[in-house]
């Protein structure tokens, strides 16, 4: 018999997925290690059973072992898989304050902002959240991060001339 | 760095924090930096757990988040929700506890649903270890059962039953019953099995029990389980007194409603035995009743006529009809044309009886009253309920599951074993005056005889100082038995206390549970708990055993759910 318990991964939360109304999927983050094969599993079945759910129920649910918490903002479903002694509502929280990234760095988000600049949206979630933990505390933080980011591609894209580049011009 | 010396930094740091520290950009609805405040109080949490200084270095602080928290918004209620997550988990004091229930008592009359959840959930954790003080709000958690959202009833009906006791269960009951009335239907059969278990536990008289029992099974006949009927035929006979109570009261019933199974069996059975007590007794608890003989021979036909009746209960009422030839003063002649016609009944099992009936009339007609006489009450063989917390609890509680459930789940049902399906202990069969008296019944099984070859003991767990070994024995009498006794021992300095083990055997076993011999395991190695299983396999299928442990140690609440590997072949083949 089995005489200690089994050791859990650290990450607090192990996946974000974000989808429509239509269970069309537009972001999935994983903190854990999964197999393609088990993610598209995962997110068939969650999307699946968030949907199946009345508005009126609460944001919680129990799935497999994990604790799911969701919340949904206009067409999109915001989708948090947390571990048993983890925090239901600092999770909320969580989801809320990307969002309100997001809608300050796309001024007035909407999915389709999500949709064509997806990459941006990975960024942004990206300073944000680390191993599914919170890594920067300052909303205005991340998003001076992201404008950093954003001004250092710029650069890269615009062309310039040799000799600009070494500085002769 | 170690930890007496983090941990006094840690408290300054979120003591700084929460006091002045301040800042626009990091704070969220005037709570500062509330994700950093969650992170540290779960760094205190897993730096305390276990650790007398630190807990007590942490005392103040937390005591002071707990109090001074803004909970308007969701931000505040977060951290406070993680304030009391850590008091619960590290070693506090009794009076930081008891704020922490009040606290998760107060999140349960907010208006907000997800905040309700989760103080059900953690009262749910903490109402073993805790108990009076989650009894305190035990009116606001029966206000949650009337909650629209099926997973906050699930939660409320798991801690409701987990808060009866011996002082509310009158008034725990009636609440229950109520909402077994209009709960939905997938709660339907925790909510009665958890009626059931707690009118067993706590009935103030027997009559109330009786009362109960009928109540339950004509509310939700169908979804009680298979040990109700046994359970209620034992009560029964055990309680000389109410007889003629119970016989009239299962009549009106009977009367009134035959769909109900359960109700059915135990109604028949009553009327068999009693018989006699409903057509003469006069009984004052009860509203006059006159009943004719003839309308109770016609209800059991009906009963063995209908087409909702099961084989099982058809069977009853063929019985029942054979005993009261003995208790009727009238000539027998309905009664032996019923009994012929059955004798060519499609049912093996009721032909058989028909049949056997007939020859009781006509060749063994002399001994006819000596045997269908009235029972004589058998001893309960230990058959218990195997149920979670919460059950889980259920199960679950407790549940597991439940908790657990749970899981709860897993409210009150034991985990899925192995192939998905669990093995419940089976019932005993029915108590029937069969009169051929050649069947082994499992009450009738020797208990620990002499033991044949030996097999070597097994020791399954171990857990700071909490040991549990199994012992076989398979009786030489009865090839398909096995035996095993549980014994817990405890090696360290604090007792072991609400210690309760459970089984699950896969699908083609039966399996018994005995009542442990108490559910303290003393410190220091003192007087071990043991309990015994009783395995019926008579297919020879290897053997294959979960066991579920719940226990109190060292002020945590502990469960433990593992499959026993390295079973001896000898104890199945």
């Amino acid at each position: 018999g089995r005489a200690q318990p089994r050791p859990r991964p650290a990450a607090a939360m192990q996946f974000m997925l974000l989808f429509s109304r239509q269970g069309k999927l537009r972001l999935q983050k994983w903190y854990v290690p999964l197999s393609d094969k088990e993610k598209k599993k995962i997110t068939r079945e969650l999307v699946q059973t968030v949907l199946a759910r009345k508005p009126k129920m609460c944001s919680f649910l129990e799935w497999r072992d994990l604790k799911i918490v969701y919340k949904r903002y206009a067409s999109l479903y915001f989708c948090c898989a947390i571990e048993d002694q983890d925090n239901e509502l600092i999770t909320l929280e969580i989801i809320h304050r990307y969002v309100e990234l997001l809608d300050k760095y796309f001024g007035s988000v909407c999915e389709l902002d999500i949709i064509f600049n997806f990459e941006k949206a990975y960024f942004i979630l990206d300073e944000f959240l680390l191993g599914g933990e919170v890594q920067e505390t300052s909303k205005k933080n991340v998003l001076k991060a992201i404008e950093q980011a954003d001004l250092l591609q710029e650069e890269a894209e615009t062309p310039r001339s040799v000799l600009e580049e070494i500085g002769l011009t | 760095m170690n930890v007496t010396t983090v941990v006094p930094q840690l408290v300054q740091i979120l003591w700084t924090l929460v006091t002045t520290g301040y800042s626009t950009e990091h704070s969220i609805s005037g709570v500062s930096d509330p994700f950093l405040q969650v992170q540290i109080l779960r760094l205190l949490r897993i730096l305390g757990r276990n650790h007398e200084e630190s807990s007590e270095t942490m005392n103040d602080l937390l005591a002071q988040v707990a109090t001074n928290t803004d909970t308007s918004r969701n931000a505040g209620n977060a951290v406070l929700f993680e304030t009391v997550l850590t008091i619960m988990d590290i070693r506090s004091v009794a009076g930081l506890r008891v704020l922490a229930v009040n606290i998760l008592g107060r999140f349960l009359l907010n208006s907000d649903k997800n905040i309700r959840y989760v103080a059900l959930t953690s009262l749910l954790r903490v109402v073993q270890s805790d108990h009076s003080a989650v009894q305190r709000h035990r009116p606001t958690v029966v206000e949650c059962l009337r909650e629209p959202d099926a997973s906050l009833s699930r939660r409320a009906l798991e801690l409701s039953l987990a808060l009866v006791n011996s002082s509310n269960v009158r008034a725990m009951t009636q609440e229950l019953q109520s909402f077994l009335e209009s709960c939905p239907p997938d709660l339907r059969a925790d909510c009665a099995s958890g009626i059931l278990l707690a009118a067993e536990r706590f009935a103030p008289t027997k009559r109330w029990h009786i009362d109960t029992i009928l109540r339950v099974l004509t509310m939700a006949g169908t979804h009680v389980r298979d040990d109700a009927v046994a359970n209620l035929t034992q009560l029964i006979g055990g309680a000389q007194e109410l007889h003629a109570y119970s016989v009239r009261r299962l009549y009106s019933a009977l009367a009134e409603d035959i769909s109900q199974q359960p109700l059915v069996q135990v109604a028949a059975w009553c009327i068999g035995e009693y018989g006699d007590l409903l057509l003469e007794g006069s009984c004052e608890e009860t509203e006059p009743l006159q009943v004719e003989e003839e309308e109770v021979l016609a209800l059991l036909e009906k009963v063995l006529q209908s087409h909702m009746s099961l084989p099982a209960t058809r069977g009853y009422a063929l019985t029942a009809l054979m005993k009261l030839s003995t208790r009727l003063r009238g000539d027998n002649n309905r009664i032996r044309q019923v009994v012929s016609v059955y004798g060519s009944c499609l049912d093996v099992e009721l032909q058989q009886r028909a049949v056997e009936y007939n020859a009781l009339f006509q060749k063994y007609d002399h001994m006819r009253a000596a045997i269908l006489e009235k029972m004589p009450l058998v001893e309960r063989g230990g058959t218990q309920d195997e149920e979670a917390k919460e059950s889980k609890e259920a199960q679950h509680s407790e549940a597991a599951l439940v908790p657990t459930e749970p899981q709860a789940s897993k409210l009150l049902d034991l985990l899925d074993l192995l192939d998905g399906t669990s093995g419940a202990a089976q019932p005993p069969p029915p108590l029937e005056p069969s009169s051929e008296g050649t069947s082994v019944h499992l009450l009738d099984l020797p208990c620990v005889s002499s033991a044949p070859a030996s097999i070597p003991n097994l020791k399954v767990f171990e857990r700071e100082g909490l040991q549990l070994n199994l012992s076989f024995v398979r009786p030489p009498g009865t090839p398909a038995l096995l035996l095993i006794m549980v014994t817990a021992i405890n090696t360290s300095e604090a007792d072991v206390t609400h210690f309760v083990c459970q089984a699950a055997v896969p699908k083609s076993f039966q399996l018994q549970l005995q009542a442990p011999s108490g559910d303290t395991v003393p410190a220091q190695g003192g007087l071990p708990v043991t309990q015994l299983l009783r395995i019926l396999n008579p297919k020879k299928a290897p053997l294959r055993l979960k066991l579920r442990l719940t226990y109190n140690h060292f002020g945590q609440s502990v469960q433990e759910i593992f499959e026993v590997n390295n079973l001896p072949v000898e104890t199945w083949q």
